[in-house]
Formats: C-alpha cells, structure tokens, sequence
C-alpha cells in the first residue's frame, strides 16, 4: 500500500502547486534601469522597483493616495512646517529585518542625498528626524501642504542592509557603476527578486508575509517580466500566448486584439498631455522674419492654436485613442476643469484674418521638432500639424528625430515650435506651472523651453507653493490658467489614452500613470 | 522617325515583337507606366506631397466611397494623413523609375568602361578588375547596397540625409550591378582586339580610347541591352527592397517600397488599399520590365533563331 500512497502525495503536491502557481508574464517596450530605488527617476525604473519596495504614501489606481508604510500623516498644528508619519507596524522586509523609523529616515537622507536623483521631488524637506519607533517627522523649508503627494515613488530600504552591504551613495547609472543595491532588493513589498538579467528577463516571486496580503489581491504568484522591444513583437508574443499582459498596445492593433477570444483591453485617460511649445521671445532660433518673431505674436500663436483640428486628429491619428485638450493639463489633476479643456474650432477664414491682422497676410516659415518615438503617433500628428498649418499659409518644415536627440534640442533651447507630452505625478497643477510656465532659471522652469517669462506669474507660482488654504489656492490656480491659456503659450493637442491587453481572467485597474502594479490584479 | 518605326516593324526584332503577345502586353504597360509617372504632375488630382493640398479629415477613406466627413472620394483611398493613395502611387513611381534608371546607367557606363580595360588590355589590369568582380559577385547584392548605404548615412549631416537618399541609393545600387556588364564586354574586347580590323585601327595611329569605344564596343550592344533591361527590373525590385527596409528613400520622397513599408503598419488593421495597389503596381512595373528584358534576350539570341 505504500505506492498508492505516495502516488496521492505526489498528487496532492501537485495540485496544490498548480492551483496555487498564477505566473503573470509581462512584456514591455524596455527594462528598468537599476534596481536602485534612488538612482534613476523613470518610468519603466520605478515601476519594476514598487513590486519589490513601497514608499511611506503610495498613489492608488484611482488616484487616491493611499497608507503604505505609513499609515497615517498630518502637519503638525504647532507648526505648519512639519510632516508627522505614523509607521505601519509589523512590517519585515524580504530578509525577516524588521521595518521601523531608523529605515524612513535613512532612505528618505539617502533619497535626498548628492548623488541621488529623486532629490527634485523632496528638494523642499529640510530636516528628517525619528520621534519613536513607528513615527517620523518631517520638516520642509516653508509650509508643503502636496508632500505627501511628492513621496509616492521614495521607496524605503532597510538601514541595515545597505550598510551591511556598503551601498549608502545611491548608483551613480550615468557613469556605468555597479552597485549591491543595484542588482538586488530587499524591500517590503509584494515580491521578492529571484532573478534578473539586465534587458532580458526579471523573475519575481510572492511575499507570502507580505503586510498587505488581506489588504491587496496579490493573486500571481511569479512574475516574469521581459523587455521586447518592437511594439509589433509585442503584440504577436500576446496574441501568441508567449505573454500575458502588455501596457502599450499600438493603435491600429487594438481591434486585433479585442477581436480575440481569451484577451481584452482596458482603458484609460492618461496622465499625460501632449502638446506643441512656441518660441515667444523676440528672437527666433531659426532666423528672424523681416526682423521679427512672428510667435511673439499673441494673435499668431492663437490662430495657430486654432488652426490645429485636434477632432481630426483625434479620429484619424489616434483612431479615438485620445481626449482632444485645449489646456496642457490631463483630466484628473487638481486645478482641470471643463471650461478650461475648451479649444476654439478651426475656421480657415477666421485664421487667415487674425494671421493678416497680425502682418502676415501671406503666412511665414518655421521648423517644427518633433520626436518620433516618444509619444503615441508622435510622428504622424506633427505631419498632420504641417499639413493643417499650411492650408492657412504657414509653411512648416518637420524635423521628426529620435527622442536621444529631439530632447537635448528642447533642453538647448534650440528650437522655435516643438512637441512635448507632460504628466503631473503630483496630480496638482503647481507642478506644471514649476517646470513648463515659470521664467527658466535653476530652480524653476527647467522644461519651459518657450522662453516665456511673466513675473507676475512667477510671484504666484511661488504663492501657491506656501498657500495652506486649499480654497484660496484653488481659486488663485484658476486665475493662473486662464493667464496662461490666454497667451496661449502651448498648444495643446490632446491627453493620450492608455491601453492594457491582458488575458481576460485578470481585472485590472489601469493606472493613469501607467504604473501596473501586480498586488492589485485579481484573477477571476 | 517613321521611317525608323517601319524599319523595325520589318525587322526580325519586329517580327519577333509581332509574334509574341507577352512582349507586347509587357511593352503597352511599360509604356502606360512611363507616361503615368512623366506626366504625375497633371494627371493626379493633387500633389500629395504639399501639405497644403492634404485634410486629415480624409485620412482612412476606403476605395470607391465617399468620405463621410469631406465628401471626398478617392480611386484607390486615401492613407493615414489623408494622401489619395493613387498620388502617392505616381509620385512614387516617378521616384522608383528614375532611382532604376539612373542606377542601370551607372552600373552601365561603370562596367562597360572597366570591361573594356580589362578586356584590352589584359593583364594584371584584368586580373584585379575580373577579381574584383567575382569577389564581389559573392556577396548579394542588396547586402553591398546596404553598407554603402550605411556608410553614406552616417558620413552625411542629418539635415542632409533626406537629399542625398536618393543619390546615395542610385549610387549603392548601379554599384551593386557592375559586374554582369563588364564580364561581357570583357568577353567581346578579348575575342575583338586581335581581329584584323583592330589591328589595322592600331596600325594607323588610333589610340587606345578610340579602339576601344569606336571599334570594340559596337560588337557587344545587344548583350549590353539585353543586360541593362534585365538590371533595370532588379534594380526597381533593390530599390523597393531598400526602402522597405526603411534604408531607401526617404518618406518625405517615398519610391514605391516606401509606400509598401508605410502600408504594410496598416494591413493588419483592415486599410489593405494602403499596402496593396504600390505593390500591385510595383509587382507589374518588374514583371513588365522583366518579360521585356527577356523577350528581348531571345530575340537577340543568334542561337535561337531558326
């Protein structure tokens, strides 16, 4: 009888591995960058990083910030300058080392320390100090009422760990060094690394004691994450059945992908807007026109706003893909409204009118730069843009270059009219005003290539930076857009959508920063 | 010129002409082609490549229906910004003939003249020249295209690369397809130089120049011709292939493989008309070019003749 017996546990322990082992295989165009939660602030970096670590605050799919490892924080009422964070208790991290206020302190110094480059998003901290075991307080130079906002993608180590491993200065990327905590984790989150090989293959498996287990879903099992490059691939190896998610399915192809059986795709407004910058200092960088720079011109750069029929672009370019803007600021960040994403409707002969009212009658020249792989269609909408500003007399030449060289062009101010697609990880409007309206300096505006400086404008960015009363913020944030709108600064074209094709047994709430985090996948 | 008409007409090539029906099909097409793309211009209803004259609204519309948005119709449909796919079409086809034809023409008067200096003179001239030729016959031809492609693009400024494309192309190719040309006029000016009639040019003071292209070369037109028709083909279907592979010409000078490769990111999603009728068209450009070439070949052909 001993043979049926061992057969039944070999059965068991088969089924039991079975039923239990969910592998989620996920595709993406590239790979993170390191391991290293304070040496690179991308994308691709810091989403791969928070399955395996978790900052104090995190930003739920729907927006919400949601208790992380911290479970609680106020501004303290005796001074508006101070963060207090309770600390969940109980928290391990992957190797069993307890998590408590030494590691908050230590990652957020670490975090905001020279060589790391997450210290712009808590440049306004001043002082981290632990006041007990489960509880920190921060202070900011000047009251921050967003900075829990601004932490979401600070992840913690463990003090312990780091300095075991002799890891304290966050990886210098740049100049090709490598780290212990580049190649390995030890956070708190949902899975652990098993392995990883650089743009081939991450393999992570299940916290089992994770704190969250109750809280999350956290259904897959192993995750096994691959960087496949073309977007074409990316798509046979879904419709293969090689993988079962991606997060950037082209246009064209989404009604292949729809039309099969076992996929579907989820939706959602991005949180991106892409829009084109307009050179609106008195000089242009391709050359004066008879001594002046037609885009200085506010009647210009409004006919040329209006010139753009973001509706055809909507229908054709993105195939529906998009949500047509008339205001540089996706749909969900604090300070968007109705009225403000309204954009006039091309009339050729009103155009004409406001350009021959201005002095150009008869249009003028200028380059439009473009990058052609950066956002969805990039390419394609600026071609459409040539062709509608031509039909009222602009003649633009398209310079479409890779994002390698398209954004060190911006950066140089070496254009006079470019694209660019912006997201606000803050979701509040002070962010886009710090880095796209306020006059370029070192601190402020260092993406505002329009050369726009208003100084009125200017003293109230720095006025709702200090504002603690949200009404009276809001209403002065309300005030600032309908400046800038007016001036028309940018032309907004559109917010992007994003579209995740999955295995239809996941449900999945796409994340409008395009940030998939696997804990919150449920299989049904 | 009628004159001359006629006197083909009557010859055995006319004869040969009249007796073949996929000589005159391919012929008629060729001809059709031809014109189609001199007379572009005229003939499309718009330029596609002037922004002015596009509408995004357009963009999409299939074949033979009106667009719901403009009203507008287009024979073949219109591409993602909007282009009549048949302009595009013409354009392209004025690109991808000039690009053929030029490059024929290079490789032409390249082989031809290192042919000849290989022929007549012999040597070790012809053994580098013929040695060359045989190395370089071991690698497709498309593969040395597409390094001097490289090359010329990464020595070119960016803002250059779109202008120089094309003449690169032409350049990558006819270099590609020297050797047939040479090893035939090698062929002829080695049987040739001693014949009595060079000898006697030699006797009377003629240079080697003369020799070669007053009296040698002569005796190999029709293999010359049968040749150039033939590279003329597989020149079109180089240059096609290049640019599918996004190494040709540029989009902002599509030939037809620009428009496939264009096309072919829409066939997948249902817009067929986009890839589909540059290919139909490049497909009877080749086969109409090739049967030419080589109807041409057994006309020629002494052997073949009864």
């Amino acid at each position: 009888m001993k043979k049926p017996l061992l057969v039944t546990a070999a059965a068991v322990a088969l089924m039991t591995s079975s039923a239990g082992a969910e592998t989620l295989r996920w595709g993406l165009a590239g790979d993170a960058l390191t391991l290293d939660p304070h040496a690179q602030n991308e994308g691709v970096t810091i989403m791969l990083q928070s399955q395996m670590m978790e900052p104090l605050v995190s930003r739920a799919p729907n927006g919400e910030l949601e208790p992380t490892l911290a479970t609680e924080w106020a501004i303290k009422k005796a001074d508006p300058t101070v963060w207090v964070f309770k600390l969940r208790e109980g928290v391990k991290f992957h190797d069993g080392a307890a998590f408590d206020s030494e590691d908050v302190v230590f990652s957020l110094n670490r975090a905001r320390s020279q060589a790391s480059q997450m210290k712009g998003l808590i440049a306004s901290i001043a002082e981290v100090k632990a006041t007990g075991p489960h509880e920190v307080e921060i202070k900011t130079k000047g009251p921050n009422p967003i900075l829990p906002a601004a932490m979401t993608s600070i992840f913690m180590l463990d003090k312990t760990w780091v300095e075991a491993n002799k890891a304290t200065v966050p990886q210098n990327v740049a100049a090709g060094e490598v780290t212990f905590a580049s190649t390995n984790v030890n956070g708190t989150g949902p899975y652990k690394l098993v392995s990883r090989e650089q743009d081939n293959r991450t393999v992570m498996r299940r916290n089992d004691d994770y704190w969250g287990m109750k809280t999350f879903p956290v259904k897959v099992t192993e995750v096994v994450f691959t960087p496949i490059q073309n977007a074409a691939t990316r798509v046979s190896a879904l419709l293969s059945g090689e993988l079962d998610f991606i997060q950037d399915v082209p246009v064209q192809d989404i009604q292949r992908v729809k039309s099969n059986a076992g996929l579907k795709i989820e939706t959602q407004t991005e949180n991106r807007s892409v829009f084109f910058g307009l050179n609106v200092s008195d000089k242009l960088h391709g050359g004066n026109i008879n001594g002046k720079n037609p885009l200085a011109d506010v009647r210009v750069r409004q006919a040329m706003s209006m010139a753009i029929n973001r509706d055809a672009i909507q229908r054709v370019v993105m195939r529906g893909q998009s949500v047509p803007a008339g205001v540089i600021m996706p749909t969900f960040v604090r300070g968007w409204s109705k009225e403000l994403n309204t954009y006039p409707p091309t009339d050729v002969a009103k155009i004409k009118a406001m350009l021959a009212d201005a002095g150009y009658k008869d249009g003028f020249s200028i380059q439009l730069d473009c990058p052609n792989d950066r956002y969805i269609n990039d390419e394609a909408i600026c071609q459409a843009a040539v062709s509608m500003l031509s039909q009222v007399g602009i003649k633009v030449n398209l310079n479409a270059t890779s994002k390698a060289l398209f954004f060190p062009q911006i950066g140089k101010l070496e254009t006079d009219f470019f694209m660019l697609g912006w997201g606000v990880p803050s979701y509040d409007s002070e962010y886009i005003f710090n880095f796209l309206y306020h006059t370029k300096s070192d601190a402020y505006g260092s993406w505002n290539s329009t050369r726009y400086s208003n100084p009125e404008l200017d003293s109230q960015i720095k006025a709702i930076a200090a504002e603690v009363n949200l009404e009276a913020r809001d209403a002065m944030v309300k005030n600032m857009w309908e400046t800038v709108k007016k001036d028309a600064v940018y032309i907004p074209i559109h917010h992007q959508m994003l579209n995740w094709a999955m295995k239809s047994k996941y449900t999945v709430t796409v994340d409008p920063d395009n940030q998939a985090r696997i804990k919150y996948f449920s299989i049904n | 010129m009628i004159s001359r008409i006629s006197s083909f007409w009557a010859s055995d090539i006319g004869w040969s002409f009249r007796g073949s029906p996929v000589a005159i099909l391919s012929a008629i097409m060729v001809v059709v082609l031809l014109m189609a793309a001199l007379f572009a211009p005229w003939i499309t209803p718009q330029n596609p490549f002037d922004p002015s004259e596009l509408n995004l609204a357009n963009g999409f519309s299939p074949p033979l229906q009106e667009n719901p948005f403009t009203n507008d119709f287009f024979v073949f449909g219109a591409d993602n910004q909007g282009r009549d796919v048949f302009s595009t079409i013409l354009y392209g086809l004025r690109i991808s003939l000039m690009v053929g034809v030029l490059a024929v023409a290079f490789g032409l008067v390249l082989g031809v003249s290192l042919g000849l200096i290989a022929g007549y003179v012999g040597g070790r001239v012809d053994s580098i020249i013929m040695r060359t030729a045989d190395i370089q016959l071991t690698f497709p031809a498309i593969l040395i295209a597409m390094l001097i492609f490289g090359i010329a693009k990464g020595v070119a400024p960016i803002e250059y690369r779109d202008q120089v494309a094309i003449w690169v192309l032409i350049v990558a190719i006819g270099l590609s397809d020297w050797v047939p040309f040479a090893r035939v006029v090698r062929g002829a000016a080695m049987v040739q130089k001693n014949k009595d009639f060079v000898l006697a040019a030699k006797l009377a003071g003629q240079g080697p120049m003369t020799i070669m292209f007053r009296h040698i070369l002569p005796n190999a037109m029709s293999p010359i011709l049968v040749i150039a028709t033939i590279s003329l083909a597989l020149a079109i279907i180089a240059e096609a292939t290049l640019s599918f592979l996004g190494v040709g010409a540029p989009p902002t000078k599509p030939s037809l493989g620009t428009l496939i490769r264009v096309g072919q990111e829409f066939a997948l999603s249902g817009e067929w008309w986009i890839l589909f009728f540059p290919a139909l068209t490049l497909l009877m450009l080749a086969l109409s070019v090739n049967s030419l070439g080589d109807w041409l070949r057994d006309a020629l052909n002494p052997s073949l003749k009864s």
